[in-house]
């Protein structure tokens, strides 16, 4: 039913048409109005038969999802930021013991200085969890990513990130077709574990492992991981069949046939992104965009085929690896291994900055210039971080970075 | 899987034998030779290890009450290293690890499934040694015990993390040696007043069992489990279980040495229902602290090279501070 609603709403009303089980909660911003509307849709009675848990942290949340996925529950839970920082040690516990748990990250920054607002800092640091990360470049795709999430989970028995922009599209009220009750139930069929604990059928899970075979379980890990390379666009695919709208898949090429110059991103940037090479486009520039979909697995033949005949790449970032710069950067160059061409890494938006199409035009004109250097931070105030970096060269105690900033720029106004 | 173990039943022939000279139902689950076996012979737990023979009674006993309908969840540490060497397992009942300390929300998790599929008939315990419950595992367990799951948490306590080499924990009794907390200086041992009261946490939540055992009182453990079972919510059992490896006792003391922590008033043993106690274990033969710590290399540095009468004297004031809170003293039949 097409509707005019929030983000986070149309999220909690598909995730409760995937009939989840088992859902576990903990409040953090900006994931909070998942969580309060499946409270809502299971306590009025909507979503049965389900158990929501209100819990005592997101370490706990993930381990609650841990039990029930392993007792044979369809589990699900949200976070966001610190939150998802807090239960990493569970993260990668869910992903080893091979448990089809589906989790929305609402995504934020990740303090220190606390920052509520959106960049992909929390779910880019779970990268090597074991999760599969799936990006949505809107409400509607974040929405329908859900039922697709649990198909994979199921199917693959692994857990399943749905990754949304924290604010910008958890917040946002957009025209989202939310699907009916049994078009969800024609496409995702009841959970069936792959290993379920019971007591006529006891098993022992998370037992402990050696050396003599620890890699090769890391290694079945990988393996079936990439799996998801195929099942993601086999699942895409059913999807389209089925709801007649194009959600999913492990990337979206946008005019990138015959483009120099492409530009990566993942997320909501990219209606951004993808109206400014519309625009660019009609003024003759050879420019497109490649939104990368499944980030974990990353698609590195899919993105290699797309990008291989670019002069030049400008991935933006959404995140910062501090010391070294892109964290998107670093896959896609080895999907672009032995390809020569330009390439450059773009921190952008980071903790909520906005990311304008003026300056994603200044941006893509500098790449085609050659002006752009290999790291580069989009809107970045240079006189702000000069001023820090004499201050710091000055003296060994100038007093923490944030708070010498805020006053400049509190002196500033 | 293993095959099914056939239980051992070591007392056969002995007029010793475990309560076989009771009526039937008076009768220890272990004196059964047709009892389920939870936990198989096989494992790699140390000799006389308390640990193993506490979770083998109280898993059993679930089992009996539950008829057979148990699923474990374990914290990482001793009981879980010494059962499952992959691709070996001791445990014949499904069995699931995850973390440290997670496993009160891992079984909050199980018995919500359970719940959500009306599954009431199968039954959940929670297991760990006091470093995953006292210490990092204790938010979730509060979390477990507020939102009253019905699930029955049992913590083996041995007094400090004895799987990773005897470190101390929040359990650890004061002036006890540990690997960090060394018999040296002024204060030797653990800081004096260290050591938490779980169970008395655990009643602050009034959820409705909370009892406290050993493994000298092998009956009443599985008593306990019975009447665990019998309640539905959250349920506590806090059973100590001597560590012959961390508290330096000869493995045929273990029994012994759980025996003087009851006597000593050190280990209160007692039951407690939404927050108030109901029941307690007199204590029968009453000993002085000494008798108990003596035996423990773990409390050496109290006995040479001299007594440290005036440590000795604080550690009875506070047997005697249980025994009078608890009222632990056996009356006196006039």
């Amino acid at each position: 039913m097409l509707k005019q609603t929030e983000g986070s709403r149309a999220v909690a009303e598909t995730v409760a048409y995937c009939r989840p089980e088992v859902i576990a909660a903990y409040p953090i911003s900006p994931q909070t109005h998942i969580v309060e509307e499946l409270s809502r849709l299971v306590k009025s009675g909507a979503l049965k038969p389900c158990e929501y848990v209100n819990v005592e942290s997101e370490f706990a949340a993930m381990s609650l999802c841990i039990g029930a996925s392993a007792a044979g529950a369809r589990t699900y839970t949200a976070t966001a930021s610190q939150g998802l920082l807090y239960m990493v040690e569970a993260l990668y516990n869910a992903a080893g013991l091979g448990l089809p748990i589906v989790m929305t990250v609402a995504n934020r920054a990740i303090g220190a200085p606390i920052n509520i607002w959106n960049d992909h800092s929390d779910s880019m640091s779970q990268r090597d969890s074991g999760w599969i990360q799936l990006y949505a470049r809107d409400n509607q795709e974040a929405a329908d990513l859900h039922p697709q999430a649990f198909r994979l989970a199921e199917e693959l028995s692994l857990p399943v990130m749905v990754c949304m922009d924290g604010f910008v599209l958890t917040h946002a009220w957009e025209r989202i077709e939310v699907p009916e009750q049994a078009q969800v139930d024609a496409f995702l069929a009841p959970y069936e574990p792959r290993q379920v604990l019971d007591p006529d059928e006891p098993v022992s899970i998370g037992a402990m492992v050696g050396p003599e075979a620890f890699t090769e379980v890391r290694y079945l890990a990988h393996a079936k991981q990439m799996q998801a390379l195929e099942a993601i666009p086999d699942i895409a695919r059913e999807f389209r069949q089925a709801f007649a709208r194009d959600s999913g898949g492990l990337i979206h090429p946008y005019a990138c046939e015959f483009a120099d110059t492409i530009v990566v991103a993942l997320g909501s940037v990219l209606g951004t992104v993808c109206d400014v090479v519309d625009e660019m486009r009609a003024d003759g520039v050879r420019i497109g965009a490649l939104g990368i979909t499944s980030f974990r697995p990353f698609p590195l033949e899919a993105v290699r085929t797309v990008l291989g005949h670019a002069r030049r790449v400008v991935v933006l970032e959404r995140a910062l690896a501090v010391g070294v710069g892109g964290i998107v950067s670093q896959n896609v160059r080895t999907a672009l291994s032995g390809i020569r061409l330009d390439g450059h890494t773009v921190v952008a938006g980071l903790g909520g900055r906005p990311i304008t199409k003026e300056s994603l035009h200044r941006l893509f004109a500098d790449a085609i210039a050659g002006r752009l250097g290999h790291l580069e931070f989009l809107d970045l105030d240079t006189g702000l971080v000069e001023r820090e970096l004499a201050r710091m060269a000055q003296s060994r105690r100038s007093g923490p970075s944030a708070e010498n900033i805020l006053r400049d720029v509190g002196s500033n106004r | 899987m293993n095959a099914a173990q056939q239980v051992k039943f070591y007392q056969v022939g002995s007029l010793a034998a475990g309560n076989r000279l009771l009526d039937p139902e008076l009768r220890s689950d272990q004196a059964d030779p047709a009892r389920s076996n939870a936990l198989t012979c096989g494992h790699r737990a140390c000799q006389g290890c308390g640990e193993a023979l506490g979770a083998r009674y109280v898993l059993d006993a679930a089992q009996r009450a539950s008829g057979g309908k148990v699923i474990a969840v374990n914290a990482t540490g001793c009981l879980e290293v010494f059962s499952t060497p992959y691709p070996q397992t001791s445990w014949q009942l499904p069995w699931l690890h995850s973390l440290f300390g997670n496993a009160p929300a891992v079984a909050s998790g199980v018995a919500a499934a359970l719940r959500a599929k009306g599954r009431t008939d199968i039954r959940v315990v929670g297991q760990g040694g006091d470093g995953g419950t006292v210490d990092i595992g204790l938010g979730c367990l509060s979390g477990m015990f507020e939102r009253n799951d019905d699930v029955l948490y049992v913590c083996y306590d041995n007094e400090a993390y004895m799987n990773t080499g005897v470190q101390r924990s929040g359990a650890t009794p004061p002036t006890a040696r540990t690997a960090t907390t060394q018999a040296v200086g002024e204060e030797p041992g653990a800081p004096f007043g260290q050591g938490k009261s779980l169970p008395l946490i655990a009643m602050a939540h009034e959820i409705p069992y909370v009892a406290t055992a050993t493994v000298a009182g092998l009956r009443d453990l599985e008593a306990k489990v019975h009447r665990a079972m019998g309640l539905r919510g959250a349920r506590y059992l806090h059973v100590l279980v001597p560590c012959p490896l961390g508290w330096g006792t000869a493995s045929c003391d273990t029994v012994r040495i759980a025996r003087l922590a009851e006597q000593s008033g050190l280990f209160p043993v007692f039951e407690a229902a939404g927050g108030e106690v109901t029941e307690v274990t007199k204590i029968r033969r009453r000993v002085p602290v000494e008798e108990y710590l003596r035996p423990q290399k773990r409390y050496a540095h109290l006995f040479t090279p001299e007594v440290r009468t005036d440590v000795i004297a604080r550690l009875q004031r506070a047997a005697d501070r249980n025994i009078a809170r608890f009222d632990l003293a056996e009356e006196v039949v006039s």
